[in-house]
């Protein structure tokens, strides 16, 4: 497979994802478009690391953006948590005590 | 005695009196009889150890060791301590100080301790009851200090300094009264404050004369100034015209200390003092100063100076004699009588009698203490009265200082066989010798006026006797008198005593000490001061050698003129002294002649003398008035231009002040404050991008992506 097919995948994730964290309402789907971005990164590492077969640079790059994305997920969890019982929304437009 | 240990007992004259004071101006108030004691027992022993050195010295003389002391510091006073840069102080030479102990300051130390003391022990009588007695007993010692270092000081500059101190002293005990904490006398505070600011102008003078010698011959101490006049004079008889004016300069200290015209108008006032204060003044201190600075510093003087010298001297001598029959004021009298005798040994100096002038001091100040105390005597006595008029007949009541006082005054006016009869006829023949020897007018006048002078001395002294204690009293004051206690009378017999006995000695040679010579010893030891012979001591290792001087006493070419002129003189003095006192006798004893017609006929010159001349309302109306409008002038000229200029420059100042605040105000402030508000407008605009919803910055961020991107796609950069 030509790699212009991976990078199509790839672009096709980062905008949903993107779409999913400018559009959506409930931060636990933000948390998800994340993801998806993180992921599409991941794809492109790896589609890239596909045309150096010599080394595995990319494909250690991806797992630790793996690794990160967990522990982001951790904390980011952890943060809807606390907002969740502080103001009873995860709504992101209702976070708002900082403005003014 | 060697001479180190001489030294010591040499400084401990003048060191006792200074120690006394010390201890009586902090403690005398704490001590019994508020100390009066401490300072007179202390001038006792300093006059004890004068006598008794100047008796070695008369003794040892002919020994030529260790008898007379001319010690120089082991560590000389120096300029050079001052730099540390020896480049700085070449050239510069260093200041030696020391003592210098020769039968001049020997004789005259001898004389001012002991009259000095006798005034001390007078002062325990007579300013018993005085509100400030502690204060008076610490003055009077300190004021002796200075005398006695002062004859013991072997350079100007140290000479100069004790001076000074005299001067403080004499201000402060002049205006003792002025201070009294019952009724203080603001006469006495003018008359310190006049007699302080005279002498000042004297002093100012001597010191630019010392300035002078110094500029030219590098040193200040005596004996070497003597060497270099005598090097310069040896080049060539010529003497410039700058040595004329330092010796004149120098010469103006004198008239300033010792009373002299023009400078005279303070002695008077001096009165005001305590009458001990006048009795030390007019004997021990203070003028005589005058006249040993004359005396020591006569081989500087050129001939024209020594001209000025004696002119002076003799104009004073008939000047305030004149005054002098004319007050009423028994102290007035014997003030005026005192200028007119420093006029005589000034003029003695002048005209080369450099021994016979200081003879006279030593006579004089004998015989006026006497008067002095003796006048004070008659004050106390009469209750604190002074005018001649109130008093009369106190030859019964106070016999003591009526034979004593007229001891003196017979020594006074020059009467044959008391004590100023001898200085008083070697003056005269020193004056009479020196106008036949050049043969000049202008020499001969001295001679004259000191031969007017001398007759009319003896006439006012007797004028004071008989106005004072023959007649009948004239007043309940005098009627009432009574004879001093004993510690006025005491003073008054060893002076009355010395009056009497005190002259010969001088002439005679009393220890067999001195040979050859046909002059008496003290004209022989005093007239050429470079002529003893030294003990020099080098105190640095110890060393002492006599040095021998090589000066021989001057030709005797001048013998014969010498002894026609004294044996003239002796006839002429004794004339005129028998005239005075004649005259006297017509006038006040026997009351064939009457002074008060005398007095209506000369009407306006009698007012004029009775008016000292006018003297005080002429420096009143040029010299203090002159200074008061120059002051007056000055002050318009601080006023008004000084000041001015300064507030002006202060306004100028505050224009320019101004200027730039406006500056800072609108221009610097006002950059600051358009940074401020521009960063704050900013700020308001630019917050409401900051909305706080995550979700429109990831807007935000895509379109600055997007943007980014159609940037570098179109390739727009």
């Amino acid at each position: 497979m030509p790699l212009s097919a991976y990078l199509v995948v790839s672009v096709a994730l980062f905008v949903i994802g993107l779409a999913m964290v400018a559009a959506r309402r409930n931060l636990i789907y933000v948390l998800m478009g994340l993801e998806l971005i993180l992921n599409a990164a991941n794809l492109n590492f790896v589609a890239f690391n596909r045309e150096n077969p010599g080394d595995l640079d990319g494909q250690i790059a991806a797992i630790f953006v793996i690794i990160l994305a967990a522990a982001e997920a951790a904390i980011a969890l952890a943060i809807v948590l606390n907002l969740n019982s502080r103001i009873q929304s995860i709504r992101p437009d209702d976070a708002d005590t900082m403005k003014d | 005695m060697t001479p180190e240990s001489q030294i010591v007992w040499l400084l401990a004259v003048p060191l006792l009196p200074l120690v006394a004071w010390a201890l009586q101006v902090s403690f005398g108030r704490f001590l019994p009889r508020q100390g009066d004691w401490l300072p007179t027992g202390a001038m006792g022993l300093s006059a004890v150890i004068a006598v008794w050195m100047f008796i070695g010295v008369l003794s040892g003389h002919d020994a030529g060791t260790g008898t007379l002391v001319s010690a120089e510091l082991a560590n000389p006073l120096t300029w050079k301590f001052f730099f540390s840069d020896p480049a700085l102080t070449e050239g510069l030479a260093g200041f030696q100080a020391g003592i210098l102990y020769d039968p001049l300051a020997a004789a005259l130390l001898a004389m001012v301790a002991v009259v000095s003391f006798l005034v001390h022990l007078f002062s325990v009588g007579y300013m018993q009851g005085d509100s400030r007695y502690n204060i008076f007993f610490a003055n009077l010692p300190l004021f002796t200090f200075a005398m006695l270092a002062m004859l013991l000081s072997d350079n100007l500059l140290f000479f100069f300094i004790f001076w000074e101190v005299m001067g403080l002293c004499s201000y402060l005990l002049i205006g003792h009264l002025s201070q009294d904490k019952e009724k203080p006398r603001t006469e006495a505070a003018w008359a310190s404050f006049k007699a302080f600011m005279t002498t000042r102008i004297g002093d100012v003078c001597l010191f630019i004369g010392m300035m002078m010698v110094y500029d030219k011959f590098g040193t200040l101490s005596f004996h070497g100034l003597y060497a270099a006049v005598a090097d310069y004079t040896a080049n060539g008889t010529h003497w410039e015209g700058w040595l004329t004016a330092a010796g004149i300069m120098m010469f103006l200290g004198a008239v300033g200390k010792s009373a002299q015209f023009p400078l005279h108008v303070w002695l008077p006032d001096a009165m005001e003092g305590p009458t001990p204060v006048s009795a030390m003044i007019h004997a021990a201190t203070m003028v005589a100063a005058g006249v040993y600075l004359t005396g020591r510093l006569f081989l500087l003087f050129s001939p024209e100076a020594q001209l000025v010298v004696a002119c002076i001297g003799a104009f004073t001598a008939i000047f305030a004699a004149t005054i002098g029959i004319t007050q009423f004021d028994i102290k007035k009298v014997l003030a005026y009588s005192t200028i007119s005798q420093l006029g005589y040994m000034i003029c003695a100096i002048g005209v080369g009698g450099v021994a016979a002038g200081l003879f006279h001091v030593i006579t004089h100040a004998i015989f006026k203490a006497c008067l002095f105390l003796g006048s004070g005597s008659v004050i106390y006595g009469c209750h604190h009265e002074q005018d001649m008029r109130k008093m009369g007949g106190l030859r019964k009541k106070m016999p003591i200082t009526y034979l004593t006082m007229l001891a003196s005054t017979l020594a006074i006016s020059g009467v044959p066989f008391f004590a100023g009869f001898y200085s008083k006829d070697a003056i005269l023949a020193k004056a009479l010798e020196k106008s036949m020897v050049t043969g000049d007018w202008y020499w001969a006048a001295p001679f004259w006026l000191l031969l007017a002078a001398a007759a009319i001395t003896a006439f006012y002294m007797f004028r004071l006797i008989f106005m004072t204690f023959h007649g009948k009293p004239r007043d309940h004051g005098s009627e009432h008198a009574h004879e001093s206690p004993w510690t006025m009378t005491v003073p008054l017999i060893v002076l009355g005593t010395l009056a009497i006995f005190g002259g010969k000695f001088w002439l005679t040679d009393p220890m067999h000490a001195i040979s050859g010579g046909d002059e008496p010893w003290f004209f022989q030891i005093v007239d050429d001061p470079t002529h003893a012979e030294f003990a020099t001591i080098d105190l640095h290792d110890g060393h002492t050698e006599a040095a021998h001087d090589s000066h021989e006493l001057a030709g005797h070419d001048d013998h014969d003129i010498a002894h026609t002129a004294h044996v003239r003189a002796m006839f002429m003095s004794i004339a005129a002294a028998g005239s005075g006192i004649l005259l006297a006798c017509l006038f006040y004893l026997w009351g064939i002649l009457s002074a008060a017609s005398i007095a209506n006929r000369l009407g306006g010159f009698y007012r004029l003398v009775l008016d000292k001349y006018r003297f005080d309302e002429l420096y009143n109306a040029t010299v203090i008035r002159g200074t008061t409008v120059l002051s007056g002038f000055l002050c318009w000229v601080d006023e008004n231009v000084i000041d001015a200029f300064v507030l002006n420059l202060a306004k100028l100042h505050r224009g320019g002040a101004s200027l730039s605040g406006v500056f800072d105000k609108y221009v610097v402030d006002g950059m600051v404050t358009w940074v401020g508000e521009t960063t704050v407008a900013a700020g308001q605009t630019l917050r409401r991008l900051q909305t706080g919803r995550i979700q429109q910055y990831v807007y935000f961020t895509l379109a600055g992506a997007l943007a980014l991107a159609a940037v570098s796609l179109l390739g727009i950069f």
